[in-house]
């Protein structure tokens, strides 16, 4: 229990995709204007890392490693992912109109965002993980990496919300045209990032 | 030769990727503690640039229109694969340091922006010379921005130590944000004062006339 403690609160605060970790930068810049579609953004992006994880670990785990062809793991991973995101596109069209419409739009965006690659990529590195999870290296497994990939994900969810309803009172201010659009943000941003930087004092 | 000129201004400076198109966020904010991630990461997209520009150049009328954006990914994640393999045998420190962000490459919007809105459409000698350029705007806004970082955050450039003033904010992830911020900010600011003084000079001459 308290390790699943420790995996909650090291994969959503202390090592935040976004503001820690600088992963999915661009939707997190790009889809912030308002919370209601950076909310939907940020549960289609949790939604496609953790069925990342479980696919693309197993695949990493039990066929490159076995067959010697790890080198192969960036073609294969983002093919997946490419994969999974058309797959979820069809399945959401097909049986949940209402959810196709409310998180249809994000989804081609999520092909090419770093965070559910990186996902992917970081829970191969067993090191890294047991790092950042505090569990040794030989005990990580499908399990920690689902997981992972569900808490780092509503950690990006939590970051995008934040950073939209800062973004909405920001766009109601006056600010000088220099700093307009992408400045402003990423200064809201750096209070973010300030504000999670506490937790990794803790 | 103006052509080539166009392309040079244009990748470094009217659309530098990472202060005007404000692309590439991801390895931008996180490299830049260290002056010198960012010329590795810059080579490193470079390389990569200039090989997918050439070969989707190449291929741009055999790659049907419907599979174009499967095809470009397979194409740059190739490329980023020889990387990362030259790097880890030839560079293992820079490989290192990079670690995570280098497979990313492969999800760096620079390359499949170049790739859709350039290298699909021009000669493969222009494409070419739009991924080198495009790649030296990338590096040198990284570099400068690392260097920035390096100098207020660990008081050193290029891992040389220069004095015992640090503040660490630059070196945080919060002082990433803000030296991006800042640095957007003073080249629009740069920008936006050319122009001004471009105009001037160009209604200089009809004053006079008149």
């Amino acid at each position: 229990m308290a390790q699943f403690l420790t995996l909650i609160v090291s994969a959503v605060f202390i090592n935040n995709f976004v503001v820690v970790q600088f992963l999915g930068i661009c939707p997190f810049l790009g889809v912030s204007k308002d919370v209601k579609s950076a909310f939907g953004m940020g549960v289609a992006v949790t939604f496609v890392m953790t069925l990342t994880c479980l696919i693309t670990y197993p695949i990493y785990e039990y066929v490159l490693v076995p067959l010697g062809i790890e080198y192969l793991e960036i073609i294969v991973f983002i093919f997946i992912i490419a994969a999974i995101v058309q797959m979820i596109e069809m399945a959401l069209k097909r049986f949940s109109p209402t959810l196709y419409n409310a998180m249809g739009i994000y989804l081609p965006l999520i092909t090419t965002n770093c965070a559910v690659l990186g996902v992917a990529e970081l829970v191969i590195d067993k090191a890294q993980m047991a790092s950042i999870l505090g569990i040794t290296a030989s005990s990580m497994n499908i399990g920690f990496a689902v997981l992972y990939g569900l808490f780092a994900g509503l950690g990006f969810t939590l970051a995008i919300v934040i950073m939209s309803g800062l973004r909405e009172r920001i766009s109601a201010s006056p600010v000088s045209k220099h700093l307009k659009g992408f400045p402003i943000a990423m200064i809201a941003a750096c209070f973010i990032a300030m504000a999670f930087y506490v937790f990794a004092l803790i | 030769m103006a052509n080539i000129k166009k392309i040079a201004t244009d990748g470094v400076i009217t659309n530098n990727p990472t202060f005007r198109l404000v692309l590439g966020t991801c390895p931008t904010l996180a490299l830049t503690t260290m002056a010198m991630n960012g010329i590795g990461m810059g080579a490193a997209v470079t390389f990569v640039l200039i090989f997918s520009n050439v070969i989707i150049s190449l291929l741009r009328k055999v790659i049907p229109d419907q599979v174009r954006i499967p095809a470009f990914v397979l194409i740059i994640a190739t490329f980023v694969t020889i990387v990362r393999l030259l790097l880890d045998k030839l560079l293992p420190d820079i490989y290192e340091s990079l670690g995570l962000y280098l497979p990313l490459i492969v999800v760096n919007c620079i390359i499949l922006a170049r790739a859709e809105s350039f290298a699909s459409k021009n000669t493969v000698f222009a494409s070419a010379l739009d991924g080198l350029f495009t790649g030296i705007g990338f590096t040198l806004a990284l570099t400068l921005m690392g260097a920035f970082r390096e100098i207020l955050g660990s008081g050193a450039i290029f891992g040389v130590s220069l004095w015992d003033f640090k503040i660490e904010f630059f070196s945080s992830s919060a002082g990433a944000f803000f030296t991006y911020a800042l640095f957007i900010a003073l080249f629009s600011l740069v920008m936006s004062a050319v122009e001004k003084r471009k105009r001037a000079k160009q209604s200089l001459p009809l004053t006079e006339v008149k």
